[in-house]
């Protein structure tokens, strides 16, 4: 089911436009990404989203009405550029900013406790923000987007700034709130995260929508029928075997395992097809379909519409 | 509404809280109770040594004419050596020597010689006998009779007095409300630049501390710069009545304990030492005492006479003034601070903001000499001058449409100003690492909310 939707949101600065008819759909309780290289729009698109600007035109619609003002108590942002007021007491400005999004304050300090506990920060509570260090401001600012139980989460760049063992934390704690039927749209570079989190994706590039689906689906369309095969033993008239439907991509021999790299050419063969011309040559140890990466079809994709645009 | 006051509540609250707060607020007190009480407190301490100077008299007729005071002490020879008091001058226990040449009635003149510099006080006390015993022998050479003199002495008093719009007749007091509009002036001059500045400052450390976007998150951009100018004010106000309650009860209390047998704080001694010299020439004191009584008089009646009316005039356009020409120069401050990066970078953006309010210092006096010349007329419609020079105008009287225009005025203009500055703000918190020019400024203030 969907809970927001953006049609057709385009915003033009004097000089530049930042996005041009972008559309998206985001499903109740997934988790969106939102991709795309250095100033492609991304971050215009999500202030948009938590209308702290106004797009030029298009429509913005929330749990199946127009998007108003009073929704951003549903909407939990984690912006990009972050930060807390440096000489006000942690405990304090949590409080402050939990209260902004209009909890009353025993809420917001019944809730800040169990946070604090729970990522065992307690201590930290009377300290100043500048005495943190920028992982543990994170860790703060994480809980603050996060406190009021929002319906919709944005993270601009979430893991920035954190530790390995602390990334995982926060991914942790995205996947728990995802569990509990929150919706969260991610804005990251880190393509990994994507693959490991997300369910569905938009590519902005140069303010226009270029690759947007679910990821097991992009992933799908953007197989290139290429399969990898470890052999062992003597492998005997491979090159014979597989001259014509076959291209044969790469291949290592180490001791006396043999690994190759084939793709089929013609799409009516099967990979069943493929494993019964190749059971004759030698013993199979492993047979896997490469499927690219999101890192790999990110490159392609931009890479793509790049060189479209520079041949226009 | 509700985030409104969460965000005034901040801005009051670590405001407040601050160290610095507190430190100013109680040097404010000190520093101004400094200035009432200083000059008063100085003109107690005294030179308490006990000085002999002895007088040389060459024309022999100004024998007991300068009295002995409690610290003076004068020795009359009539016909000793000048010069030979002069060469043991060293050992002897003279402050110092007098010289009155024998025609000083036709050539007043006298000298007077020490090692060391006689005060003020006792050059006065010495021309001031010897001019009274002068006068008095001139006098009776020429047959004048000093009675007679005295009876046609004449002082006129002119008591400035203007006619209301209703055709009443008020007095009308120059010199004490030109103070108090000077003042006030001056008070609305300051309070502008610090807690416009502070409210530029605090736009500022949002911004370089990088919060202000999760801030814009759950309010607008507008209300939070409304929150912050109306906290700062509240700080200001609350500074300024701290201050005045403070210099009140440290003037009352240094008051009490230095001077306890006094009730003003006018000086003293110089009135006691001048009664002394009058009681030796009989006829002058009933006179100075009279002036002395009119004075005050006069001053208490200044003080008196302000219709209640007119004091709420005062009051009330102070109050909106100082209100008035604040939010506008807050929400001027508040887009400066939006558009930098950082407090080094206001430079270019506060010469055009602060040179108004500057000018309208310096434009002061002129406009205190012609309070109703086109110049105080034009600076006190014009918004960014208007709170400072109309302050200052009040007093003397401006008509009513006068006020009202320049209050029209002042209104519109803060709200256009809070409305623009609210579009450049919101744009600007949001713009990192970028050198914004005027034409920069221009297009954001055409950019959709």
């Amino acid at each position: 089911m969907e809970i927001f939707r953006a049609e057709k949101i385009t915003k033009k600065f004097i000089n530049h436009i930042a996005l041009d008819n972008v559309d998206v759909s985001v499903n109740k309780g997934s988790i969106f990404g939102l991709l795309g290289p250095n100033g492609a729009g991304k971050t215009t698109f999500i202030r948009i989203i938590n209308q702290i600007i106004a797009p030029d035109s298009g429509n913005l619609f929330y749990d199946g009405a127009s998007l108003r003002l009073h929704n951003t108590k549903d909407f939990g942002y984690l912006p990009e550029e972050r930060g807390l007021y440096k000489k006000m007491k942690v405990g304090e400005q949590s409080l402050y900013l939990a209260q902004l999004k209009g909890l009353s304050k025993a809420e917001a300090i019944k809730k800040l406790k169990y946070w604090f506990e729970k990522f065992e920060i307690t201590s930290w509570w009377d300290k100043k923000a500048e005495e943190l260090s920028k992982g543990m401001q994170q860790k703060v600012q994480f809980i603050i987007t996060v406190l009021h139980e929002p319906k919709l989460l944005i993270f601009d760049e979430p893991f920035s700034g954190f530790d390995p063992i602390n990334t995982n934390l926060i991914k942790q704690e995205i996947l728990n709130l995802k569990q509990n039927g929150t919706t969260i749209i991610i804005s990251t570079h880190n393509m990994s995260s994507v693959e490991e989190l997300c369910d569905d994706i938009l590519l902005i590039n140069q303010a226009k929508n270029i690759l947007s689906g679910s990821i097991s689906d992009i992933r799908k369309a953007y197989k290139t029928n290429t399969y990898e095969i470890s052999f062992s033993g003597q492998v005997n008239m491979l090159e014979a075997t597989l001259r014509y439907q076959y291209e044969i991509l790469n291949h290592t021999t180490e001791h006396d395992k043999h690994h190759v790299t084939i793709k089929i050419l013609d799409d009516s063969l099967t990979t069943n097809q493929l494993i019964s011309s190749l059971i004759p040559l030698g013993n199979i140890i492993s047979f896997n379909e490469k499927i690219p990466g999101m890192s790999d079809i990110f490159i392609q994709v931009v890479e793509k519409t790049n060189n479209l645009d520079s041949n226009k | 509404m509700n985030k409104i006051l969460l965000i005034i509540k901040r801005e009051y609250l670590t405001r407040v809280k601050k160290k610095s707060f507190v430190i100013m607020t109680i040097l404010g007190p000190l520093l101004m109770a400094g200035l009432i009480i200083g000059p008063a407190l100085l003109t107690q301490v005294e030179d308490t040594e006990l000085k002999t100077i002895v007088i040389v008299d060459s024309s022999h007729i100004m024998k007991n004419v300068i009295p002995n005071t409690k610290y003076l002490r004068f020795i009359h020879t009539a016909d000793a050596d000048l010069n030979k008091i002069k060469k043991d001058f060293k050992n002897s226990e003279f402050y110092a020597v007098l010289y009155i040449p024998h025609v000083v009635l036709s050539y007043p003149g006298v000298q007077l010689y020490s090692n060391k510099q006689p005060n003020i006080d006792i050059i006065m006390h010495i021309s001031n006998s010897l001019e009274k015993e002068i006068e008095r022998l001139k006098l009776k050479k020429e047959g004048v009779d000093e009675n007679m003199l005295k009876s046609i002495k004449t002082s006129v008093n002119v008591k400035t007095i203007k006619w209301t719009d209703e055709g009443k007749e008020k007095e009308s007091h120059t010199g004490f409300t030109m103070v108090v509009g000077i003042v006030s002036g001056i008070l609305i001059y300051f309070f502008i630049f610090m807690y416009g500045a502070q409210v530029m400052r605090g736009v500022i450390e949002e911004k370089i501390s990088r919060i202000v976007e999760i801030i814009v998150s759950s309010v607008k951009p507008f209300q939070l710069m409304l929150g912050k100018i109306i906290g700062v004010a509240m700080v200001g106000l609350t500074q300024f009545f701290l201050w005045i309650i403070l210099t009140l009860i440290i003037v009352t209390a240094i008051q009490s304990a230095i001077f306890p047998d006094t009730k003003t704080l006018m000086p003293t001694k110089s009135n006691h030492s001048q009664t002394l010299v009058k009681t030796e020439n009989t006829g002058t004191l009933d006179e100075s005492t009279k002036i002395g009584d009119k004075d005050i008089k006069e001053f208490k009646q200044a003080f008196n006479n302000i219709d209640m009316i007119d004091l709420w005039v005062m009051v009330g356009s102070f109050l909106f003034y100082f209100v008035g020409g604040y939010l506008l120069y807050a929400s001027l401050f508040a887009a400066i601070g939006s558009a930098v990066d950082s407090e080094a970078d206001t430079q270019q953006f506060m010469m055009p903001v602060t040179i108004p309010l500057i000018l309208s210092i310096i434009l002061l006096q002129n406009i205190i000499m012609y309070p109703e010349g086109s110049l105080a007329f034009w600076f006190s419609i014009i918004p960014l001058t208007s709170p400072v020079v109309m302050m200052v105008r009040i007093p003397f009287g401006v008509p009513y449409w006068q006020i009202t225009l320049s209050a029209v005025i002042l209104i519109l203009s803060f709200i256009g100003s809070t409305w623009m500055a609210a579009k450049i703000y919101r744009t600007g918190i949001l713009m990192y690492g970028k050198k914004v020019n005027y034409k920069e400024l221009w297009k954001w203030l055409r950019y959709r909310n």
